[in-house]
């Protein structure tokens, strides 16, 4: 009796521990599934978000964004600024100082020689790095001591946050990789599929395109963590299976990306063996207007600013088109939870969200059959309206995917209402962003008169992203059908923002700049922004220390995971 | 019968190259893209660039040349150098574009559990449709008869994404018996290892073999029952032989000639996997290698993996015509 009462209390006080004793590799092992395997572990050499998030288990940058979008400093022990005299104030170089006693994981110091070499490595033009766009302007990156360079630019840049920021540029090892510059980087495949990192874990075996299994980094530089042993990173399969494992069958503990239905979800979290987490982020899905005329007559002026819309130039067509969308619908019927209807082409972080535009939450029929009255346009005998000969009806592309297809039979159906005639288009993914200047069908070539799909940027700085808007960021012909304002919207006025915000060093002057820009857009109604989309993810019961994070890989915090007591 | 071989294998070999430069131009005049799947974020200099750190820069033909140079020559020579230890065996392979790892590896990688579950599948259609084959045609019009060939159509017009997804809602999800993801870095050392093995390895193979053995079985069958009204089986139950002997040794023999053909030119289709049943239960195999790489552009995957197809299709007519001439001492080649 005695010694049964001691068990009992050993086991209720092995029960109480709190997760933050537990040491290194107690936990045992950790099952995460992604629908889409990762194909490599080099995150330079593919852009995919599957293969920078596998990477980021074991590579690492100076600085990464946490949940809230705010930088946090990661292998050094201070973010770089103007203030703290980090930036310098021309805005030219920005000094990183590493941590003291950071390790990779086979034991040899990180140094600076390690930061330099990773911008050689991705600067190299010959390699293809995916990533080159975060090196930009840099034009060396300066060993000042062990521990610290100096990043220095060729232009003054007010976010010098790009080189080594962010899942996407994290430092690698110049010794493993020394070899492995210019065009030799794909040959180096070791290194690619197993590169010696900093971060909690280390790949002990890489199966391209299947499995990669991983153990905690003996060298990590908190001795606790990871509290995991290992990690088992399985990839393949359709997003319902990897659900299905984690949410029904307990099989796994975390699983990816998961764009379901929103019943279908929330049938599987019922059996509750798991729950789904989302944040949002900047991923806003939106419909892009044609202000160029895409008559296939037009040869190779198709599409390009030689030729105005014949109706998409009328202001009021392209606003009543928005007055007519019910976003909340769409929302309802396509995301659930994992989406909310937004106003605005940049809905966050919040600094940069505008209010301005909120207008277009709810849907105005009436309101737009006034506006295009108002205008003109007239409904013909088939319901149609028209002006001077010239009738409504326009083509509507996206790429082939259920939910956009569900989306835009909706709104044809709206627009109807309002005598808009709507023929509906699909491309496939991989053909629509394919980017191929030879097809057609590339939603840069945009050889129809409204398109859907969905975009966002990087990290948390819009300055890139609302650049898209340029005047010279038109796809035409003698760009190759390259660039990404897919309107065609040239606006001295907008163009003046940009170069202003490109100058602007101070956090709230670029807030409102980006917001300006933002408002522009939305109240010229160039773009129809619908659904901010959200990350959606599920994670066992079992798995605790889940933080969602859609600044960063989502796995940015795996070192706090832990086993969690199920009751 | 040696000649003809060898005459037949002489033959493969233009074939070949002609079936390789037409897969290749196939591939390459489709409209695909190796960075589409990239996010959006990644500006399009950049994807220029990656394009031509994959060599799309070049022209049609030198790229064609290139991979027959890489497949045909260096890859066997690297392969004979590492095995005779001649020297380092490091000529450039053939890379492919998703993973920029050699090809030959990942299909070496892959092939294991592909043979396993895709290959036993087989099997196991094979030794049941055999005999369901063999009493349904000889109780034609049985309740057997009836059972058979109710279950063969079930697995001949279900398709397995239906069959797969229910048998894991079925066997994982309620009851919890097995697995519903194959884990492909299991090893198998000891019993309960064994045991873990045929765990989850019992849905995906069942459910290939339900369609495999509900095809073979009507084969078998028709060409029973076609053999069964012949005058040689009269003649031989006259002559007083046991109705066993009849049927086992005579009629099946007999029987067998078209259903061998049919077995054998079903062989290529293991090692081209299972693509929907791979990609149900996960097995990642060489089907789900074959479907990502068209998903991801990854011309050079593609182009070895349907270029390896080819080979065993080749292959493996000649071996049908080959145990034709084996089970049916009527026909000669030569």
């Amino acid at each position: 009796m005695k010694a049964r009462a001691l068990l009992l209390g050993t086991a209720a006080a092995l029960a109480i521990v709190p997760a933050a004793l537990a040491e290194r590799g107690s936990d045992g092992e950790v099952k995460i599934i992604y629908w889409q395997a990762p194909s490599t572990m080099n995150p330079y050499l593919s852009g995919g978000t599957k293969e920078l998030e596998a990477a980021s288990l074991v590579v690492e940058p100076l600085a990464r964004y946490d949940q809230g979008g705010n930088m946090v400093p990661w292998l050094v022990d201070t973010v770089p600024t103007v203030d703290n005299g980090g930036v310098s104030s021309d805005l030219k170089t920005i000094t990183w100082k590493l941590k003291e006693g950071i390790l990779w994981s086979d034991g040899t110091p990180v140094t600076s020689a390690d930061i330099a070499f990773t911008w050689k490595y991705c600067a190299d033009p010959a390699g293809g790095c995916a990533q080159s766009e975060k090196y930009n302007d840099v034009t060396d990156v300066k060993i000042i001591d062990d521990r610290t360079v100096t990043v220095e630019f060729g232009v003054p840049k007010p976010f010098p946050y790009g080189p080594f920021v962010g899942a996407q540029a994290p430092i690698i090892q110049a010794a493993q990789f020394a070899d492995c510059l210019g065009a030799k980087a794909p040959e180096c495949t070791d290194a690619n599929f197993g590169p010696i990192g900093t971060g909690p874990f280390r790949v002990t075996e890489f199966r391209p395109n299947d499995v990669i299994s991983m153990e905690a980094n003996p060298n990590y530089r908190d001795p606790a963590k990871p509290a995991f042993a290992t990690v088992t990173f399985k990839g393949g399969g359709d997003t319902a299976s990897a659900a299905r494992s984690v949410l029904e069958t307990g099989e796994f503990d975390y699983a990816w990306n998961m764009q379901l239905a929103p019943d279908v979800l929330s049938n599987m979290e019922a059996a509750g063996k798991g729950k789904v987490v989302s944040a949002f982020g900047t991923l806003v899905e939106r419909i892009m207007i044609n202000l160029t005329d895409p008559n296939p007559d037009l040869g190779d002026e198709r599409s390009t600013k030689a030729h105005p819309h014949p109706f998409l130039s009328d202001k009021a067509v392209r606003q009543a088109l928005s007055m007519a969308i019910d976003r909340e619908l769409l929302v309802e019927i396509g995301y659930g939870a994992a989406g909310k209807p937004s106003c605005n082409v940049l809905p966050a972080p919040e600094i940069y969200k505008s209010t301005a535009n909120d207008g277009c939450l709810v849907q105005d029929v009436e309101g737009a059959k006034k506006l295009l009255d108002d205008a003109g346009w007239v409904p013909g005998s088939d319901g149609i309206r028209a002006k001077d000969g010239v009738r409504l009806s326009m083509l509507y592309q996206t790429s082939t995917n259920a939910v956009r297809q569900d989306f835009q039979a909706l709104v044809k159906q709206w627009w109807a209402d309002i005598g808009i005639e709507t023929e509906l288009r699909n491309i496939d993914a991989s053909v629509f962003f394919g980017g191929d200047p030879g097809s057609p069908d590339t939603f840069q070539k945009f050889y129809a008169d409204v398109e859907m799909y969905a975009n966002n940027f990087d990290g948390t700085d819009p300055e890139a992203y609302m650049a898209n808007w340029e005047c010279k960021q038109a796809p035409t012909p003698e760009t190759q059908w390259q660039g990404n304002n897919m309107p065609r919207y040239c606006s001295e006025e907008y163009d003046a923002l940009v170069a202003k915000m490109a100058q602007t060093g101070k956090l709230e002057d670029r807030a409102e700049l980006a917001k300006a820009m933002n408002d522009k857009l939305m109240q010229e109604y160039i773009i129809l922004p619908l659904v901010d989309r959200g990350r959606v993810s599920a994670h066992s019961n079992a798995l605790g220390g889940v933080v969602m994070n859609v600044w960063d890989s989502e796995l940015w915090n795996a070192a706090d995971w832990y086993r969690a007591k199920t009751q | 019968m040696f000649n003809y071989t060898v005459r037949r294998l002489l033959l493969a070999i233009p074939t070949l190259i002609a079936i390789s430069l037409i897969i290749f131009l196939l591939l390459d005049l489709a409209p695909s893209d190796p960075t589409a799947n990239l996010p959006l974020t990644i500006p399009p200099e950049v994807r220029e660039k990656i394009r031509q750190s994959l060599g799309l820069g070049d022209p049609i033909y030198i790229r064609y040349l290139l991979w027959c140079k890489q497949f045909f020559i260096n890859e066997p020579l690297n392969m004979l150098e590492q095995w005779l230890g001649w020297g380092a065996g490091d000529r450039l392979r053939v890379l492919s574009w998703q993973t920029r790892s050699p090809v030959v590896d990942l299909i070496v990688e892959r092939m294991p559990q592909t043979l396993w579950v895709v290959g036993m599948s087989y099997v196991l259609g094979v030794l049941i449709a055999m005999p369901i084959g063999i009493i349904s045609a000889y109780r034609q019009y049985s309740w057997f008869d009836q059972i058979g060939t109710f279950i063969s159509m079930v697995g001949f017009s279900v398709p397995t994404f239906f069959t797969g997804v229910l048998v894991i809602v079925i066997f994982s999800v309620w009851l919890g018996w097995f697995p519903s993801i194959y884990d492909t870095t299991h090893e198998v050392t000891d019993w309960p290892s064994f045991w873990f093995q045929v765990k989850q390895m019992i849905m995906p193979v069942s459910v290939l073999a339900l369609f495999n053995a509900a095809q073979i079985s009507r084969f078998m069958r028709a060409s029973m029952l076609d053999n069964l009204n012949q005058d040689y089986v009269r003649t031989a139950r006259a002559k007083g032989l046991r109705e066993r002997s009849v049927v086992m040794i005579h009629v099946l023999r007999n029987s067998l000639i078209p259903v061998v053909t049919v077995i054998a030119l079903g062989v290529p289709q293991i090692f081209g996997g299972a693509i929907i049943t791979e990609q149900v239960f996960k097995v990642n195999g060489l089907g789900q290698l074959l479907i990502i790489s068209i998903q991801g552009g990854d011309l050079p995957t593609v182009q070895t993996l349907t270029f390896i197809f080819a080979v065993l299709i080749i292959l493996f007519n000649l071996v049908a015509d080959i145990l034709y001439g084996i089970l049916d001492p009527r026909i000669r080649y030569d």
